[in-house]
């Protein structure tokens, strides 16, 4: 493959945080099931949806994601209770911030995906990933000084 | 402006010098008559340097963390917005309010020394300051503006000419300015911008910051001792950016930490060496947490949970971003 179409092909980033006790074994039921989603996804297991800090999501941007989804148990499902709560308004306020700065709002995206919905878990990928393949590359949020390591 | 320091001057040495208070926290003269300094002095007879006038806008609450540390009492002299943000210390118990005793002080808005000299106004010697006029002496001769159209930001739209907390007053009794604009009219104008025009908007605001951290550090809500953006495995410390909105991770997450818990004072904004409307940010989270969650201000009481502390089980969804409507 030559350095042109190298470039060219654009393959998302995708970044997802799923809680361990809904979001990730729906993963692994995705998995079981055999039902596909990019491979561009990465996974990062968080103990529940309000570990993600606001500075995680920026922090993925930051050093080169497309597109962060934040995946947790329903609300009124959380393992901890309350934890999804917390998640839900943490996020919106970020997502709404964010959008107010001018980054597209279909960069982010928060789901609720409970260990049974493994299917749940593949179709919202695939979606996830076809939105942030239309809308391109994150070029507002990145920051070429984190981006050494990974090149 | 000179009743309200009488006032203030003969309270202030009553309760030094009848044991009432130890030391005091107000404003002294610095280098020029514009920019009084925050300032502690020890006793009753420390007091010839204490002003207080039209530019003692700094707001003194955050100094509090370490002074009420220490032993003795301490008198603050708060202007009404001052006492939001000590009421949101002592809640989060990081001021020990035993050891303050509160003067609460008049406060008629007060001025911006760029405004004044964005109005033309050259060779300012002094400013004299009464009522809604003010008395600009220049080497050029005297000229009177209206203090209304040189309010700091945080003035222009004053949240309230009570006081949150309070031992004791020292006000003239004088009827009040009423506070003329409505604090959110920026931020609705940049809500319905297209996005592309909010990223130019804020991309041209953002690219001015010289990272000099000075809105953190004088944030009354901001008060951890250790910051999470010290850290030098960021990747980013000390390095010059290199795309012009780099520091928005910075400003995003300086906005978030203290969102809930921002009493809107303005210090960020005023502080600003690059004049980075900083403000807009924290009203942005002000405003729509006073849309989804219901109307809340910060520091006006010491015990309600604040709105990131707390959450409801039919809040509204994140995806409420992609439905609400205005600038598509």
């Amino acid at each position: 493959m030559s350095l042109e179409t190298q470039k060219k092909e654009f393959k998302p980033l995708i970044v997802a945080f799923c809680c361990n006790w809904c979001s990730y074994a729906g993963a692994d039921l995705a998995g079981t099931s055999r039902l596909s989603y990019p491979a561009t996804v990465k996974v990062i297991r968080v103990p529940c949806s309000c570990r993600v800090n606001p500075l995680f999501v920026l922090r993925a941007f930051q050093r080169g994601a497309d597109g962060v989804i934040i995946a947790g148990c329903h609300p009124g499902d959380c393992h901890y209770t309350t934890g999804n709560y917390y998640a839900r308004r943490r996020m919106t306020l970020l997502f709404s911030m964010l959008d107010y700065l001018g980054i597209e709002r279909e960069r982010t995206r928060v789901e609720w995906i409970s260990a049974a919905e493994g299917v749940k878990f593949s179709t919202t990928m695939n979606e996830f990933a076809q939105t942030i393949q239309a809308l391109g590359e994150n070029k507002r949020l990145e920051d070429l000084r984190c981006k050494e390591s990974l090149e | 402006m000179q009743r309200i320091f009488g006032i203030i001057s003969e309270k202030a040495k009553q309760l030094l010098s009848d044991g009432t208070c130890d030391r005091m926290i107000g404003w002294k003269r610095g280098e020029f008559f514009y920019d009084p300094t925050p300032a502690v002095f020890s006793g009753a007879g420390d007091l010839e340097d204490f002003v207080y006038d039209g530019f003692c806008g700094s707001n003194l609450s955050k100094y509090l963390i370490q002074q009420s540390a220490k032993e003795g009492k301490i008198l603050a002299l708060l202007k009404p917005c001052d006492t939001y943000s000590l009421n949101q210390l002592v809640k989060e118990h990081r001021v020990r309010r035993e050891n303050v005793y509160v003067l609460g002080v008049e406060c008629r808005g007060m001025l911006d020394i760029d405004k004044i000299r964005a109005l033309g106004v050259k060779g300012i010697q002094s400013i004299e300051e009464n009522g809604d006029q003010l008395t600009v002496h220049t080497l050029y001769g005297d000229k009177t503006i209206e203090r209304s159209e040189v309010l700091l930001e945080k003035c222009r739209c004053c949240k309230s000419k009570e006081f949150a907390t309070q031992d004791d007053l020292a006000v003239t009794g004088e009827p009040m300015p009423e506070a003329p604009a409505d604090r959110f009219d920026m931020v609705k104008k940049l809500e319905a911008m297209t996005p592309d025009e909010r990223f130019a908007f804020w991309r041209s605001e953002l690219s001015k910051c010289i990272r000099c951290n000075a809105c953190r550090n004088v944030c009354p809500a901001c008060s951890c001792v250790k910051c999470v953006f010290d850290n030098d495995a960021s990747g980013v410390a000390s390095k010059a950016n290199t795309d012009t909105f780099e520091e928005n991770m910075f400003h995003i997450i300086r906005a978030f930490h203290v969102a809930g818990r921002c009493t809107d004072c303005g210090e960020c904004s005023r502080v600003c060496p690059q004049h980075i409307p900083l403000h807009l940010l924290n009203r942005k989270f002000i405003k729509d947490i006073n849309e989804f969650y219901g109307e809340y201000q910060a520091g006006a009481d010491t015990e309600s949970r604040g709105p990131l502390t707390d959450y409801t089980t039919d809040d509204v969804e994140p995806s409420v971003v992609m439905q609400r409507g205005g600038g598509k």
